[in-house]
C-alpha cells in the first residue's frame, strides 16, 4: 500500500486523516482508491469525465508526475503520494 | 460598503458571516510589509495557526509569486512551496489555514480568477495596496455552493473583548 498525503483543504472529506494508505499499481489507481473509500473527496480530484482535475498536481516524493509518467506513473508500497491543490489567482 | 482597514479592523462592520479569523499583529505586520514590498507586483504567501472556536493565525511563510506572465495582476504559488509549508505544518503541529495575496491598486474583493482556483477550508486573505500602502484587508472562504463568503477579521487586541 503507497501512502497517499491529503493535502489539508481535502481533509475535512476524508474524515481528517491527513494520509491515508491506497492501494494501486499506478498513482491514477491509488488516488481512484481513495475516491471510493472517501465518495465526498472524488469532486475535488476527479472532473466529470473521470479525470484528474487540472488545478491538482500529484507529487511522488519530489517529483511531479508530469515529468515522469502522468497518472500511469508505477508506484510501489514504500511509494509516498501528495495530492497537491493549485494555489493561485489575481485582480480582474 | 465599509471595509476592514488593515490598521484598525472594526467587527461592528461585520454581520452576516460565518467564521472568525485573528492575525496576530506580528504575522499582520508581516504580512503588510511583505505585500507593499512586492508591489506593484502581487505579493502571496501562506498563514499558519490554530483552527478551534476561531481560527489564528500566528505564523506567515512568505512565498515567491511564481507566475509566469504579468505578476502586476496575477499570483501563483509553487506545488514544491505549497509541499514545503504544508510538510511544515504538520510537522510543527499547526494547521495550513490559507493563503494571503495583494491586490494592487485594486480592491481587496475576490476575483472570478481567485474564485476558479479557490480550494475549500482555506482562508483567503487580500489585501488591497493602493500607490503600495496596504490599505484594505479582508478574508473569504468558500461555502459550499462554492461562493466566496466574507469572514470576520477581528484585531488581537479586541479578541479579549468579545471573549469575556
Amino acid at each position: 500500500m503507497a501512502k497517499v498525503i491529503i493535502p489539508t483543504p481535502l481533509r475535512k472529506f476524508t474524515e481528517n486523516q491527513s494520509s491515508i494508505e491506497a492501494s494501486g499499481n499506478t498513482v491514477f489507481e491509488a488516488i481512484s482508491d481513495i475516491a471510493g473509500k472517501f465518495p465526498d473527496v472524488k469532486q475535488h480530484l476527479f472532473d466529470s469525465d473521470g479525470k484528474l482535475r487540472n488545478f491538482i498536481r500529484i507529487y511522488v516524493g519530489d517529483e511531479d508526475i508530469k515529468a515522469l509518467n502522468n497518472e500511469n506513473t508505477s508506484i510501489e508500497n514504500e511509494s509516498v503520494l501528495s495530492i497537491v491543490p493549485a494555489i493561485a489567482g489575481g485582480v480582474e | 460598503m465599509p471595509r476592514n482597514t488593515v490598521k484598525s479592523l472594526n467587527p461592528a462592520l461585520r454581520i452576516e458571516i460565518m467564521s472568525e479569523v485573528v492575525i496576530n499583529k506580528t504575522a499582520l505586520n508581516r504580512m503588510t510589509e511583505h505585500l507593499e514590498s512586492t508591489y506593484p507586483n502581487e505579493g502571496c504567501g501562506f498563514m499558519l495557526g490554530t483552527d478551534n472556536k476561531r481560527r489564528e493565525i500566528n505564523e506567515l511563510i512568505v512565498v515567491e509569486n511564481g507566475k509566469q506572465g504579468d505578476q502586476r495582476r496575477r499570483f501563483a504559488i509553487s506545488p514544491l512551496d505549497y509541499l514545503k509549508a504544508e510538510r511544515y505544518a504538520d510537522e510543527k503541529g499547526l494547521a495550513l489555514l490559507g493563503v494571503y495575496h495583494s491586490h494592487p491598486d485594486h480592491p481587496a474583493i475576490p476575483s472570478i480568477h481567485d474564485l476558479k482556483q479557490a480550494v475549500p477550508f482555506f482562508s483567503y486573505v487580500i489585501v488591497s495596496v493602493v500607490k503600495g500602502n496596504a490599505e484594505v484587508i479582508t478574508s473569504w472562504q468558500l461555502d459550499d455552493t462554492g461562493k466566496f463568503e466574507e469572514e470576520k477579521l477581528i484585531d488581537e487586541k479586541e479578541v479579549a473583548f468579545i471573549d469575556v
